[in-house]
């Protein structure tokens, strides 16, 4: 049984105060609070078993290699991939973006496209774009509509032969949008394109079957789902990973070294250069088994009720404007009020003890399609409750008032 | 009055404020009032980098005094401009210069000294201090 009031107390951040106010945190899409049971699993490994991974043969290396080891196979068989192998532990998702970008930058050639979409964190166009400066690749976008929804009319469009990578992020940070990725990653693989989907904000609240969407490469970060920050993973089709050059050099990815000549290790080491982060990823793992037994279905389906009663609540409010509108959305709202810096609304709803994102949400060009120095953005986590968007939605209010 | 004065008196103003509410409603009132920017220097060049809300700043020597114009799209920004105008415009380059800033954390804005604030004050005091330090060099 979903119980929002015993899931609260896994939680210890939730019964702090901030301003003298109980802590609302409508932050979740920067990032997720950690619950107990995670916590536990940082403080045991720094207690008891803090060593080296994969080298050392004395026990406590042995300790943690296989407890690291053991959070891949977690990983593996949360998204579903084929091999534990195809599951690379990077820093997080901008990390595992990088590391895909760099490795076909050997691969593309003058003219070649890369697909990307409107929707996109800065951090799925930079890498891009500094790709095709490099390899003289052509970087395309797809366009999205006043709903937020990107149009599939315009991505069929941009599709051709000379498509080699598309680019999308499974739910825009910036509006919540889902995108139809399966249609996505079809579309892209009639033409022989690879597709790199962003789990970085469907994550927390979708569970993603790798093998069924047939897709190439899924990244996403443990901290936006329950574990913590600076770990995060890179999924790769075992006969992609083996194409690409490795991205660092370094300890743990070779097999030998001469000074003639290193050869690589095999997969996943490969990608795994130095030593990595053995307690983040230990504890990925943890939080990918706390999350799982709460259970996708439950996270998702009180998620949307708590999305339909904020969208009703705050539009209560003369005004109120939602960026984002599309049926399919995650747990996100970003509206302005009329007339009013987000930026403002943001400081008064902080001294009111509410956390939100203001700004353009690292999304700068979402916010030039709309003329909008950026939004107020509340994502909302399986842990918040309705009443918490009572408290939102009545601080809204007063910003209003003070602010007009 | 000497900057040191009109902090002083600043300090007392905000002193009478019981809570955060009143606090921040006279910034935002201050903001309102705050007298606006010649057009022509709400250029790109004379905007402060900062994250989230636009500010821009425009100095000017008369006698020998430095005044500052400024404004901000966000209008709590807008409330700290007017306050930072009313300490350091009309100031001399070298008292500008040599001004501290702790009446900021005395009027129970210091959270606004954070860099994740990123509304600029920081960066604010840092320009105006600048322009400050310019028109000493010329002053020489």
């Amino acid at each position: 049984m979903f119980n929002v009031e015993d899931i609260r107390k896994d939680f210890p951040i939730l019964s702090r105060k901030v301003n003298g106010k109980p802590l609302v945190y409508f932050d979740n899409a920067a990032t997720s609070q950690t619950p107990q049971q995670v916590i536990d699993v940082i403080v045991d490994y720094y207690s008891n078993y803090n060593a080296n991974i994969h080298r050392g043969v004395h026990s406590l290396s042995q300790e943690a290699t296989d407890k690291y080891e053991q959070a891949r196979h977690t990983i593996q068989k949360h998204f579903n991939a084929k091999f534990a192998h195809e599951i690379i532990f990077t820093s997080g998702t901008t990390h595992s973006i990088n590391l895909v970008a760099n490795g076909f930058s050997s691969i593309l050639k003058k003219d070649d496209e890369i697909i990307v979409s409107a929707l996109e964190h800065h951090s799925n166009i930079v890498p891009w774009q500094m790709l095709c400066e490099r390899t003289r690749a052509v970087l395309k976008v797809i366009p999205m509509n006043q709903e937020g929804e990107l149009s599939m009319n315009d991505y069929d469009q941009l599709l051709s032969k000379k498509t080699k990578l598309v680019f999308v992020n499974h739910v825009s940070n910036a509006l919540g949008t889902i995108n139809p990725i399966e249609y996505i990653i079809e579309k892209a693989h009639q033409v022989g394109a690879a597709v790199l989907i962003d789990g970085a904000q469907s994550c927390p609240h979708i569970k993603p079957d790798v093998q069924d969407l047939d897709v190439d490469f899924y990244v996403a970060s443990a901290h936006k789902m329950c574990g913590p920050t600076g770990v995060g993973m890179l999924y790769g089709k075992e006969s992609w990973l083996k194409k690409l050059p490795p991205y660092q050099g370094g300890g743990e990815m070779i097999a030998e070294v001469t000074f003639e000549k290193t050869t690589y290790a095999d997969l996943p080491h490969k990608f795994e250069a130095g030593t990595p982060n053995i307690c983040g990823g230990i504890a990925f793992g943890a939080a990918i088994n706390y999350m799982n037994a709460i259970g996708f279905d439950n996270i998702s389906s009180y998620e949307h009720e708590l999305l339909e009663y904020a969208t009703k609540k705050l539009l209560e409010i003369e005004g109120l404007k939602i960026y984002g509108i599309s049926k399919h959305k995650t747990s996100v709202i970003s509206f302005n009020l009329e007339g009013i810096h987000p930026y403002d609304v943001g400081t008064i709803l902080d001294k009111m003890g509410i956390a939100v994102r203001t700004g353009h949400h690292c999304a700068q060009p979402i916010m030039n399609y709309f003329k909008i120095p950026g939004t107020v953005r509340a994502s909302f986590s399986f842990y918040n409750t309705l009443e918490e968007i009572d408290a939102l939605a009545n601080a809204v209010k007063k910003a209003k008032l003070m602010l007009s | 009055m000497s900057i040191t004065d009109i902090q002083d008196e600043i300090i007392e103003e905000f002193s009478m404020f019981d809570d955060w509410e009143e606090r921040y409603q006279y910034m935002i009132d201050l903001g309102k009032d705050l007298p606006l920017i010649d057009d022509q220097y709400k250029t790109d060049s004379n905007i402060i980098k900062g994250c989230q809300s636009k500010v821009w700043v425009h100095a000017e020597l008369k006698d020998d005094k430095v005044c500052f114009t400024a404004d901000s799209d966000a209008i709590i920004t807008k409330g700290i401009i007017a306050i930072l105008i009313r300490v350091f415009s009309n100031q001399k380059p070298r008292d500008i210069i040599e001004a501290d800033t702790d009446f900021i954390e005395k009027i129970g804005l210091k959270e606004h000294l954070s860099p994740t604030r990123a509304n600029g004050l920081v960066s604010m005091i840092k320009q105006l201090k600048m322009y400050a330090i310019a028109y000493q060099t010329q002053l020489k």
